[in-house]
């Protein structure tokens, strides 16, 4: 299973992302923003940075590169897309995620690690967590305040879309835990089909406890069981077995078992 | 002709930086200073003359790219042809 990670001028977690891919098992693609198709690909990873050096907005100006009405496509046939940080407010921007970032309370960067709580498990990035499990992230930005209007929001709570809440080292919520000044702690969001999730925390800079924590494994390993998953269903409805989406399936489904 | 494009955090949405300038306007001694925000400001020249279809352009380029309506609204000035600063259109 092919993850495709799109990068733009100015991105600078693809290899990270890749990184994280790849420890999982999963095979990748560095897909340049000018490219015209993600073929081949069976989830995109939207990676960090400052893409077009965050000219007008964060995101603005990347929405408009080549790859991305591929990835509008993608994300309506229902395929995992994953927002990380600067790819969160790319997918914002875009509309395929409710809402805007603003600059965050306090008019701080903030690069710390931050916990969050994780509210929705049937999510192909949140599948190998518990509920209510407290994922510890590292994050780095400057414009990750979560931001809708009321019947957004309204929107948003009704239909499950917040995926994990900033919280405190024993789950409990309040401004002081609150690392960015989110409305509703949201810290990630997914649209209301479930396979487009945006955050800004990033959990490709989390996979060791060497550095801090290894939580943000859990999320690759999450889309990595939700791609095999995928994958053998397609096998069970297809009536002919020498597809070849089916073939090419099958080894890396069980190597990623392992 | 030459347009402005002015965006601005909607009134419903916190603009920090506004809120740190008056208080900074404050600090320096300017008193009476309320509520202050902060907004860009898109000088743009265009190969057109007539008013309506210029304004419609700017409309359109505001919608699309220079303003995000989930947090700014806009205005748009038409400026006078010419060199200097020109004068506020129908804005």
């Amino acid at each position: 299973m092919r993850v495709g990670v799109v990068y733009y001028p100015g991105s600078n977690c693809e290899q990270d992302a890749v990184h994280a891919c790849h420890m999982v098992g999963l095979d990748t693609e560095l897909v340049w923003h000018k490219r015209e198709s993600v073929d081949g690909c069976d989830a995109i990873i939207l990676a960090g940075g400052f893409s077009y050096g965050d000219h007008l907005r964060c995101g603005a100006l990347a929405q408009f590169s080549p790859v991305m009405k591929q990835v509008e496509r993608f994300a309506a046939d229902g395929h995992p897309i994953l927002g990380i940080c600067n790819g969160f407010q790319i997918l914002v921007e875009m509309g395929l995620l409710p809402g805007a970032l603003l600059a965050n309370d306090g008019l701080k960067f903030r690069c710390q690690d931050t916990r969050m709580m994780v509210e929705r498990t049937d999510s192909p990035f949140t599948n190998a967590c518990a509920e209510g499990q407290i994922l510890c992230l590292n994050m780095a930005h400057y414009a990750g305040n979560y931001f809708a209007d009321e019947a957004t929001l309204a929107d948003i709570e009704a239909n499950a879309q917040v995926v994990m809440r900033f919280c405190g080292p024993n789950g409990e919520r309040g401004a002081e835990h609150n690392p960015n000044g989110s409305i509703n702690d949201i810290a990630a969001l997914r649209n209301p089909a479930g396979n487009v999730l945006g955050l800004m925390p990033h959990p490709e800079r989390t996979l060791t406890s060497e550095l801090g924590s290894a939580d943000g494994l859990l999320m690759f390993e999450s889309l990595r069981d939700a791609l095999t998953a995928s994958a053998s269903a397609e096998v069970a409805a297809s009536p002919e077995p020498a597809e070849a989406e089916a073939v090419e399936a099958e080894p890396v489904g069980t190597s990623a078992d392992v | 002709m030459r347009g402005q494009v002015v965006v601005r955090l909607k009134q419903e949405v916190l603009d920090p930086q506004g809120v740190t300038i008056a208080k900074a306007l404050d600090n320096l001694g300017y008193e009476g200073v309320g509520s202050l925000r902060q907004g860009k400001v898109f000088d743009v020249e265009l190969a057109t003359s007539d008013p309506a279809v210029a304004r419609t352009a700017l409309e359109s380029m505001a919608k699309d790219l220079l303003a995000n309506p989930v947090i700014e609204d806009y205005e748009i000035h038409l400026l006078e042809d010419g060199s200097g600063n020109g004068e506020e259109g129908n804005g």
